[in-house]
């Protein structure tokens, strides 16, 4: 019984290792045609390191010639799937990793030949971008760990940010507005948290209808009051850069970790607070053991409920951080819609995540990334149309929950309604 | 003893049955009538009169009593049929607003009775769209028999496809499908930016496609400011033919067994991936047909932007019609009156149109937590099956 457990482990491991090894050659092919045959011999790629306007020290550009480039790309995409195709490589994160790294760096060097593409600047708007996409997927992690799902972020987030800039611009107070859209995400995720623990509504159907009731709330609240009034609404400013002293001098890492505003500051605290609590802490403990197995929890005497309702609402409070960088975060005005999906993709980069704060965030800043990159080629006017760019986080979303789902382990008990 | 007691039993057992049929009706009818009341609140709170806007929504989607009475009069006295089709302009013009609302919310009823979340309505009705109006002006000089069926089926295919990639991600490698019919929706959104400013782009300078062809328009019934066509006879077709797929064969008891409980299912030997892909490839072929609906039947062409909203008003529409075919046609009906008449609201009380999402939204809580509605008017549970709707990630 047990051999033949192994034989069709092997199996299925010999060929999941043809099947990465032969992407691996593909990527290089592609890499080959589509890259390097289209840049010509001899042309230069300049990073830009300097972020104008940031307090970092100057250093000189980095001037790469982009051809050679290329080809080692190539060289070292073709190599390691020959290699994985004749001895295999146990991790499959590796591979993972040389691909998509090949893959994004030759498709720099093709579509910054000849021309200036800031990496700094890129790096930095990355992290920014990421913010809003962490902060959604923060809330999902702490209202999955203790197994109710919230498919209704982007309807707080979008609900937060108006009352962010409606709350700011009348009180003149940014904080003000801050903590209104914190209140308004709490109150709106224990909505959900009532609707779904007091009386079993389906988590995704209540989710749901916070999203339809987000935008059409704001919808309303936008046509009705905030255009009719022109800037008396809806013209907040938004919270300033802080620089850090000296760190912000440190060359790139200072203009992408150390210039940043209070929210984006507070997103990274809240990734380190988050893990603390949920792994070191006993009220943390108590919230995985509700998620994973609520009736041996209950049995323990953790009120199931109570902790339910707890991790929700502080879900939904983080979330209204999140929209709060929509408005008073970054642009300073509400527009219909403005959040763009970005409730949904932070779903994706919970999963990614793995249901842990750490993980959450990194994937988040690989959707920053991939958002970042798809505005500055839209500077550089590469021949590709700018809507396909657009797409690709949504694309990219797709893949990462595609591919990684399956081997992602969610809450046992996620989406489950407790009863007694 | 057993002889006495068992037919007091079976009457008891077929009185719960008939109390929960009463309920089934009566609790979609209460969440929308409560829906109703707390959008009066909020328009009272946006300081406007609550029955002056209602009346404006109901004179903008029925018409009035006064001017049909008047018009048939001067139409029998005179044979002027002026007056007699204005006066029934706004209650077909709410069964034109009802006919994408049918297609796509059997769309979406189509996928929960398969345990299937289908938000991605939305991309698929624009990809329908713009497939329709491709077929629709780039063929020309072909008869109406052939060039409007073609038309109707690229439409419908566009869809099917947009909501099978999904759906095959589902089965294959259980990545979630309400994330990732969301992504198809934004992911159509850019692409229909991309086709409706390149490729399919009318001359001209709005970002339109061209008119389709007079072949493929679907005929419409009354002389011109009626739009009433036979978009809306498909749609009950359409309704019919769904109810019979899944409730007369066997290929719908495989889909409604998946969707009651994958796992007896798959242990009764059905196909649980090949379900999955149908019941997306043919619920996005309907929320197509929806878009196709619209297009041929009403636009004849497509711009940015034309799909907002119908995604998730079809949610609303499956929940308030509990998946039913007959259901969804009844619920699309309230919500074309509902949204027809909204524009008047709009235009004569100065409400905005948004209203509506407002009170949808409701009608979602309320229909899916019967129990609010069940304290609200106190109405005593009926114990029966809970169907259910979704499930947790990769399940």
């Amino acid at each position: 019984m047990k051999k033949t457990n192994l034989e069709i482990s092997s199996a299925t491991e010999k060929r999941q290792r043809i099947s990465y090894g032969l992407v691996l050659l593909v990527v290089g092919l592609f890499i080959y045609l589509v890259f390097g045959l289209n840049t010509q011999a001899g042309s230069m790629a300049t990073f830009g390191m300097n972020l104008s306007g940031s307090q970092a020290l100057p250093i000189p550009d980095l001037v790469i010639p982009a051809l050679p480039a290329i080809y080692a790309m190539v060289l070292i995409s073709v190599f390691s799937g020959a290699y994985q195709l004749a001895r295999g490589v146990r991790s499959t994160g590796w591979l993972v990793g040389i691909i998509a790294v090949t893959f994004v760096m030759s498709f720099l060097m093709w579509s910054a030949q000849d021309k200036s593409f800031n990496l700094t600047g890129m790096l930095s708007s990355s992290l920014v971008r990421a913010t809003p996409i962490a902060l959604a997927a923060l809330c999902g992690v702490i209202s999955e760990r203790s197994a109710v799902i919230n498919i209704g972020i982007e309807g707080i987030m979008l609900m937060a940010a108006q009352v962010a800039v409606i709350t700011a611009t009348v009180t003149n107070s940014l904080y003000v507005g801050l903590f209104g859209a914190i209140i308004t995400g709490g109150l709106i995720a224990a909505l959900h948290a009532y609707l779904v623990i007091r009386f079993k509504v389906d988590q995704t159907v209540s989710s749901v209808a916070i999203n339809i009731f987000g935008a059409g709330t704001t919808a309303f609240i936008s046509s009705r009051f905030m255009q009719s009034s022109g800037d008396a609404l809806n013209n907040s400013g938004t919270f300033p850069i802080i620089s850090i002293p000296l760190l912000a001098k440190i060359p790139v890492l200072g203009p992408v970790l150390f210039e940043n505003n209070l929210i984006i500051y507070l997103a990274i605290i809240l990734v380190f607070v988050m893990h603390i609590v949920l792994y070191y802490t006993p009220w943390g403990l108590r919230t995985r053991a509700v998620g994973e197995h609520p009736k041996a929890a209950d049995t323990l005497g953790i009120n199931v409920y109570l902790t339910r309702y707890v991790n929700v609402i502080i879900g939904g409070m983080i979330a209204g951080l999140g929209g709060a960088y929509f408005t008073v975060g970054s642009v300073g005005r509400f527009d219909e819609a403005m959040t763009a999906g970005k409730g949904f993709i932070g779903l994706a980069a919970m999963i990614f995540g793995n249901w842990n704060p750490i993980g959450a965030y990194t994937s988040s800043l690989i959707f920053g990334f991939a958002d970042s990159l798809q505005v500055k080629l839209q500077i550089l006017r590469i021949p590709i149309p700018s809507e396909f760019l657009l797409m690709a986080p949504y694309i990219v979303t797709m893949i990462i929950l595609t591919g990684v789902v399956g081997r992602a382990i969610p809450p046992a008990a996620d989406g489950q309604p407790y009863e007694k | 003893m057993s002889t006495t007691a068992a037919p007091a039993q079976d009457t008891g057992k077929k009185e719960n049955k008939r109390n929960a049929l009463w309920q089934e009706l009566l609790i979609p009818i209460l969440a929308v009538i409560t829906g109703l009341i707390v959008g009066a609140i909020v328009i009272v709170a946006s300081g406007e009169n609550p029955f002056v806007a209602y009346g404006a929504l109901f004179a903008g989607s029925f018409g009035t009593p006064a001017d049909l009475i008047q018009g048939i009069q001067i139409y029998f006295a005179t044979g002027d049929s002026k007056e007699l089709l204005s006066a029934i302009y706004p209650f077909t013009e709410s069964l034109v607003t009802a006919t994408p609302y049918i297609f796509a919310g059997l769309s979406v009823a189509l996928g929960f009775r398969c345990g299937l979340f289908n938000i991605g309505a939305e991309g698929q009705f624009f990809i329908g769209a713009l497939c329709s109006a491709f077929v629709g002006y780039s063929l020309k000089g072909l008869p109406m028999i052939v060039h409007l069926p073609l038309a109707i089926l690229g439409g419908a295919l566009g869809g099917a496809i947009w909501g099978a990639i999904p759906g095959y991600l589902k089965a294959r490698f259980g990545a979630h499908e309400v994330v990732n019919t969301i992504m198809m929706n934004w992911i159509a959104f850019k692409l229909s930016d991309w086709l409706l400013n390149g490729p399919m782009k009318a001359s001209g300078f709005r970002p339109v496609t061209p008119n389709v062809e007079l072949s493929a328009e679907l005929p419409r019934f009354f002389p011109d400011p009626l739009r009433f066509n036979l978009g809306f006879f498909l749609a009950l077709l359409a309704a019919y033919l769904l109810y019979w797929f899944l409730f007369k064969t066997t290929l719908g008891f495989e889909i409604r067994s998946v969707g009651a409980n994958p796992d007896a299912a798959k242990y009764a030997g059905m196909n649980i991936v090949r379900n999955f892909v149908l019941v997306m490839f043919l619920a996005g072929g309907l929320a197509g047909l929806a878009g196709t609906a619209q297009v041929l039947g009403v636009d004849h062409w497509v711009g940015q932007g034309f799909s907002a909203g119908y995604g998730f008003d079809a949610i609303a529409l499956a929940l308030l019609g509990r998946s039913h075919p007959a259901g969804v046609v009844l619920s699309a009906l309230l919500f074309g009156f509902l949204r027809s008449g909204a524009t008047d609201m709009q235009s004569m009380a100065r409400i905005p149109i948004d209203i509506i999402s407002i009170i949808q939204g409701m009608v979602i809580v309320f229909i899916a937590a019967p129990d609010i509605i069940r304290w609200l008017y106190r109405i005593r549970a009926v114990k029966k099956e809970e169907t259910v709707l979704t499930r947790g990630w990769g399940k």
